[in-house]
């Protein structure tokens, strides 16, 4: 069996992700089976044996995310796919991820909460714990699929961002997406661009945190012949525990600016007639195909109404939002939460923020859309 | 064709999932058209109520989830009872004649009975007759061609059933045609 399922496909999404995974080189994947991420945790099951890759499904999420971390410490590119409850669990690792640098991705396939909440119903309002869920300052990346091609899409790209930047990369989808099934175009292995972690040149002076310019240290694999110490105490350049305030300035000052310095690099989102705009809908994932109709029916009725959907959520496009807020009246913000990403567009925008809400369960409406675009148009 | 909206209802175990599944892959894949299909059920793994909404038309669907049915296709009475009068006025509606007693239904739409599940037993296997009510479906609802369903029944049956899968397309096909004709 192929790795990379060249071809034209009616996928879930939950499958477009694991493919995604597949086509970005993935080789081992470490999980436990939550819905509604099961799928994806199902077919990397199926796939990563016929290609020699890894799967196991360990005790719990804790214990998932620390197998992802310690395969890719050894070289493997390494995911997991969770859901609110497992991505609670993880915290603790994705921080002990971002202070080590260990690339990896952690899909969360969003469902209702708070707790248990709602298993099999949708929900997006694991948004702030992406960027604030771990304890201590760090910064987050985090793409937010809105079709099963963008599933496809996108694990890839938080593969690549992962292994360029040495970190976690959360791939924040929802159970709408991740359960829904569309056209999935995938293209050939040659046409797939790959990114791999930066690898230290020659085994003398090698040491594992100090960085190139770019701030990023190159990476030794576990078992190469490199003497390195992994922790996640704040440590020096050797990777040694050093408790005190200067190297903790020093590290936690680096691992943050290795992120915003590049934040425009690494941000993406697409814009669908904001030129003119007097109301831009700032929407992703689920919701903003619910965000995409309304403004396609306010246009008609002669509103003024675009629409720039998010790609990455973390980093937040806030020099855009910047931009925007020049010429906007106002901003409606839809998402399947009690409004998480609205306050982020908030900070950047000087004009009226408008949240529309949802407390998960279903599909935010169009018509919910519309009504607040229409009540700031007057 | 604008955006068309075929809801497939049934319970756990007949295959309605996998029929809606089959469809959106007819339109999407074997035909220059967008295809999104959603699926709703219960925790049980076989008998709780299902549906699958598969939305169909020649522009990108931005909205994805089902809202009122052009086509309606109901596989047991529970289905019937719950989705019978969430209906366009232009829609079709498409019951399994011997599951569903399609007497309470009072709109003025046009209702087609389809023996699926009977066709399905006569032809030794019951599970085909998701198979036959896709046959059925191409025939009477203008919303897919007959190959394009054909080709998304053969990539989507386990190997070795696809002789059995495509009698069955036929059979309902064939039977839709004539209920078309009366």
């Amino acid at each position: 069996m192929k790795a990379v399922l060249t071809g034209r496909h009616f996928m879930l999404g939950d499958i477009a992700c694991a493919e995604g995974a597949m086509a970005a080189g993935c080789n081992f994947f470490g999980g436990y089976p939550i819905t509604p991420a099961t799928e994806t945790a199902e077919r990397m099951a199926l796939r990563l044996p016929q290609v020699g890759g890894h799967y196991i499904q360990m005790e719990d999420e804790i214990g998932s995310l620390a197998a992802v971390l310690g395969a890719s410490c050894a070289g493997a590119k390494a995911m997991t796919a969770t859901s609110g409850p497992g991505f609670s669990l993880m915290q603790e690792n994705i921080g002990l991820g971002i202070v080590t640098e260990t690339p990896c991705v952690i899909v969360n396939v969003q469902r209702g909460g708070p707790s248990t909440g709602l298993p099999t119903l949708a929900g997006q309002a694991d948004m702030m714990q992406a960027k604030w869920g771990s304890h201590g300052d760090y910064e987050a990346i985090a793409y937010v699929p809105n079709s099963c091609q963008e599933m496809f899409d996108f694990t890839i790209k938080a593969f690549n961002t992962a292994e360029k930047y040495r970190q976690p990369v959360f791939v924040m989808a929802d159970e709408i997406i991740g359960h829904m099934t569309e056209r999935v175009v995938i293209p050939g292995p040659k046409k797939i661009k790959l990114v791999s972690r930066k690898r230290p040149k020659g085994k003398k002076n090698y040491l594992p945190f100090k960085p190139d310019k770019d701030l990023i240290p190159p990476m030794a694999l576990a078992g190469e012949g490199h003497a390195i110490h992994v922790t996640g105490l704040t440590h020096d350049a050797r990777g040694y525990p050093v408790i005190d305030e200067e190297t903790q300035h020093e590290m936690v000052t680096r691992l943050i600016e290795k992120i915003r310095r590049n934040a425009p690099k690494i941000w993406e989102f697409e814009e669908v007639m904001t030129e003119d705009a007097d109301i831009v809908v700032v929407s992703y994932g689920a919701a903003s195909r619910s965000a995409g109709r309304a403004v396609n029916i306010a246009r008609k009725e002669g509103i003024k109404a675009g629409l720039m959907r998010l790609i990455t959520a973390w980093p937040f496009p806030e020099k855009r939002i910047k931009e925007l807020a020049e010429s906007a009246k106002a901003f409606v913000v839809p998402e399947i939460n009690m409004g998480q990403i609205s306050r982020e567009v908030e900070r950047f925008a000087s004009g009226r923020v408008l949240s529309v809400t949802h407390a998960g369960g279903g599909m935010l409406s169009p018509e919910a859309v519309l009504q607040k675009i229409k009540e700031v148009a007057k | 064709m604008s955006r068309k909206e075929v809801r497939i209802g049934g319970f756990g175990g007949q295959g309605i999932i996998l029929a809606g599944f089959i469809l959106g892959k007819a339109v999407a894949i074997y035909e220059k058209k967008e295809a999104v299909q959603t699926q709703s059920y219960g925790p049980e793994a076989r008998g709780g109520s299902c549906l699958a909404d598969v939305i169909i038309s020649d522009e990108d669907i931005n909205y994805p989830m089902g809202t009122v049915p052009d086509v309606l296709v109901l596989m047991s009475q529970d289905a019937f009872n719950e989705n019978h009068d969430k209906i366009a006025d232009d829609a079709i509606l498409i019951v399994d004649e011997d599951l569903v007693d399609a007497s309470a239904f009072r709109k003025k739409n046009k209702v087609f009975k389809a023996p699926a599940t009977r066709i399905a037993e006569e032809l030794g296997k019951k599970i085909v007759a998701n198979i036959v009510m896709l046959g059925f479906l191409a025939a009477v609802a203008d919303v897919v061609s007959h190959d394009a369903m054909k080709k998304a029944i053969l990539d989507s049956v386990p190997k070795g059933t696809e002789d059995l899968n495509l009698e069955a397309f036929e059979k309902g096909y064939e039977h839709g045609k004539n209920s078309v004709a009366n």
